[in-house]
């Protein structure tokens, strides 16, 4: 046994005893708070606040799922259930009493009239009422081997055919001058910031979905930031110098612009998948060709980057058959993805991530394409925006915002 | 290009996201119809085929889930029993002062949570710990006496209609909580009335549950029958103005659950009062039979045969009828949102 002499220095703290301190603080504070129960002192007799939200009403051939979640910071017993102002039998579960952010699907025998909406109401044990609404009542479809099929082929239609259409337009924008490859890049970025807002509207609506306590908002801000600084992240470690070698910068970039739109085929094709889940085919056709047409500036917009003479690009520069459909792939796909999920398993939270996802990715792609915009006028002592830039820009945004009145109406 | 359909108009993956706002997937795209085919449903018309399901036969659906109407589950048993209820007559405390009968009630306001349908509680005002109040029986000519004492945070009265001198009207003074008042008249005219707070603001103090059947027999008294008491009433479970809850005696459904059982061919009297609030009127419909109807109960002769009465709030009528074959009678409000909302019951005549 060591005895320390009163003449020795003193011996610092042992390392884990400096992490030790706080934990145990912390953890005597918690145990205070929980003891002492302050909220409780506040809280006084104001009434327990119930919040439940519908996740999903699903309608079968006998009536309705719907999927709740209690939102609040109380648990809440949902005691009866009235559809268009009429009690009705129904089960719940696992059962009635949800905990806070509990789960339950209640299933509602009932002879729902197609194409007419339905109001479901729960009512909980304390009188409160939550409303679910059915604007138009179509059966949902089941998942099988068919459904998964279909949609794979309209995601495939509505993502993948655009964007490889638009690449088709690579071999002639070899041979177009540099100013007008610095309008098409202009246009693709013009085309970005369309989607920026179109993608930024649908995140904060599908936000504003999502229970309160999972702060939709801040969710989709949060993914948005995280994706940005993440790709700026993989930026700094893999995106070449001209003199490093590696990737060149706009094969980089074009990358980078597949990964963008891919994740806004993502909840585009989650609409897409969820209209389908409902429409009839002529319906869906209608889509299909306003989508497409939307979308097929989008190859476009990837292939721009590509041509020779871009920065790190050889003059020679000559994409391979691969690459191109792997850029295809990486901006198309997702939509077929989108397209399962809208159908079979939508949900805000997984919506409201995806599209937060997809706001960083195409910011970042809209600075990418931006920087190459400007380095090129650099080299050149010209402007970044002239004319034919300014033409391409605003010739991005109409293409756009024309082509998604058609999906508009 | 394909011609736009005019019926697609907001189909946008937008418009899709928005309308989901409640629903989820299956709810949105409002385009997405008026192409289609009919429906393939088959479900369970709530009027057209009643479930009338005995305590343990509903119970037992219950736990199967397949009740197919109506409130789910069962109100507890310790709870308000609108069965009993139906026949409780509360005829005081009776007493004789110079050869006059008089009768003295103890009244009590007190707040107190109810099961308005099974599971769904509400944060009543009361008298006497029930809604609605009891049902207060005297004899035209009978001294009448109530005793009124609040235990509620909340000035209350009760307010009786029929005669009596304005300082016993129940409107002031207000019954401050801690305190009493006497209410003493002479009970006049014979018929069937009411009593309730009238403290302002009125619909809450109404609509909380301050109410009851205040019945006055006539002098010779009314051919023997089966005398029941109907109160029709709703509740405002979430207080936006509206009902969520209508009932006849409080309980959503419960006559369904629980017919009420007679005997084919008996004499039956119905004391039916109008309590609803925020709606105008309510109703009473009586299926496979009629009924003579004595509005407000103040005269001997009927008024009219029918099978439907249509009451505005505070309206109270005496119904006599019998049924003459073995069976489920249904009755209910004849505004059948009332009636899905609850305010649906069974008469289930047995023969003797």
């Amino acid at each position: 046994m060591k005895v320390r002499s009163p003449s020795s220095p003193r011996r610092p703290f042992p390392h884990w005893l400096t992490w030790l301190v706080p934990v145990a603080a912390l953890a005597g504070l918690l145990v205070l708070l929980a003891v002492a129960d302050l909220p409780q002192a506040l809280r006084a007799d104001l009434p327990p606040l119930e919040i439940l939200s519908f996740e999903r009403i699903d309608l079968t051939d006998s009536g309705f799922r719907a999927v709740v979640v209690n939102g609040g910071p109380v648990p809440v017993t949902i005691a009866q259930v009235t559809v268009d102002d009429a009690f009705w039998s129904f089960t719940i579960d696992p059962g009635p009493t949800l905990p806070r952010l509990g789960r339950a699907t209640i299933t509602i025998p009932y002879p729902w009239v197609f194409s007419e909406p339905h109001r479901l109401r729960l009512l909980t044990s304390t009188g409160l009422t939550f409303d679910g609404e059915v604007q138009v009542a179509v059966e949902t479809p089941t998942p099988g081997l068919d459904q998964l099929v279909a949609y794979a082929l309209v995601g495939g239609f509505v993502g993948i055919v655009p964007v490889a259409l638009g690449l088709l337009f690579y071999p002639a924008m070899r041979r177009l001058g540099r100013k007008a490859l610095n309008a098409i890049l202009a246009l693709t970025v013009g085309m970005l910031a369309f989607l920026l807002i179109d993608t930024g509207q649908e995140a904060l609506e599908v936000a504003g979905h999502l229970p309160g306590v999972l702060q939709g908002v801040a969710l989709v801000l949060l993914s948005a930031l995280l994706t940005w600084l993440a790709l700026l992240a993989v930026a700094s470690r893999r995106r070449p110098t001209e003199t490093s070698g590696g990737m060149p910068l706009g094969l980089y970039v074009a990358w980078m612009i597949a990964f963008g739109i891919g994740l806004h085929n993502l909840g585009e094709g989650m609409a897409i998948g969820a209209a389908f889940t409902l429409g009839e085919a002529g319906l869906g056709s209608f889509l299909i060709v306003g989508f497409t047409l939307h979308n097929i500036t989008e190859g476009v917009g990837i292939a721009a980057p590509l041509t020779p003479g871009r920065t790190g690009l050889p003059p020679g520069f000559r994409p391979g058959l691969r690459t191109f459909v792997g850029l295809t792939l990486l901006a198309g796909a997702p939509a077929i993805v989108g397209a399962w999920v809208g159908g079979f398993a939508f949900s805000f939270l997984v919506a409201a991530v995806a599209l937060g996802v997809g706001l960083g990715a195409i910011w970042q792609v809209i600075i990418e394409v931006g920087r190459l915009l400007r380095d090129d006028a650099a080299r050149h002592s010209e402007a970044v925006v002239t004319w034919p830039n300014l033409l391409g820009f605003a010739a991005g945004t109409a293409v756009m915002y024309v082509t998604a009145l058609l999906v508009t109406v | 290009m394909k011609p736009i359909k005019s019926n697609a108009g907001s189909l946008n993956r937008r418009s899709f996201l928005k309308a989901g706002t409640l629903g989820g997937t299956a709810t949105a795209l409002a385009a997405a119809v008026g192409l289609g085919h009919a429906p393939a449903n088959q479900g369970t018309p709530l009027l057209a085929e009643p479930s009338p399901t005995p305590t343990a036969e509903a119970e037992a659906q219950h736990h199967h889930g397949s009740d197919p109407s109506g409130s789910v589950g069962e109100i507890a048993p310790t709870a308000f029993d609108p069965s009993a209820f139906l026949e409780a007559f509360d005829q005081g405390v009776v007493t004789s002062e110079n050869g006059r009968t008089v009768r003295t009630w103890k009244v009590l306001a007190l707040n107190k949570d109810i099961e308005v349908a099974p599971g769904v509680w509400f944060p009543a005002w009361t008298y006497n710990e029930q809604v609605p109040g009891p049902t207060f029986r005297a004899r035209a000519g009978d001294l009448v006496r109530f005793d009124f004492f609040n235990a509620t945070p909340h000035p209350h009265t009760i307010h009786f209609h029929g005669f009596h001198p304005p300082s016993m009207d129940g409107v002031s003074p207000m019954v401050e909580p801690g305190n009493t008042f006497l209410y003493e008249f002479e009970a006049q005219p014979f018929g069937l009335h009411l009593y309730h707070c009238h403290v302002m603001p009125l619909k809450r103090h109404i609509h909380k549950g301050l109410y009851g059947a205040f019945l006055i027999d006539p002098p010779e008294a009314r051919p023997p029958a089966r005398e029941m008491v109907m109160v029709m009433n709703a509740f405002d479970t979430n207080l936006d103005g509206e009902n969520e809850v209508y009932a006849v005696n409080t309980v959503a459904f419960h006559y369904m659950k629980h017919p009420i059982r007679v005997r084919v061919g008996e004499p039956l009297r119905i004391y039916l009062v109008n309590l609803t609030e925020f709606d105008l009127v309510n109703s009473f419909h009586l299926h496979a039979s009629m009924f003579r109807l004595y509005r407000t109960g103040t005269q001997l002769e009927h008024f009219e045969f029918t099978d439907t009465v249509t009451m505005g709030q505070g309206e109270r009528h005496v119904l006599e009828f019998s049924l003459d074959h073995p069976g489920q009678y249904m009755f209910h409000a004849h505004q059948s949102e009332f009636a899905e909302l609850g305010w649906m019951g069974l008469f289930e005549a047995v023969e003797a």
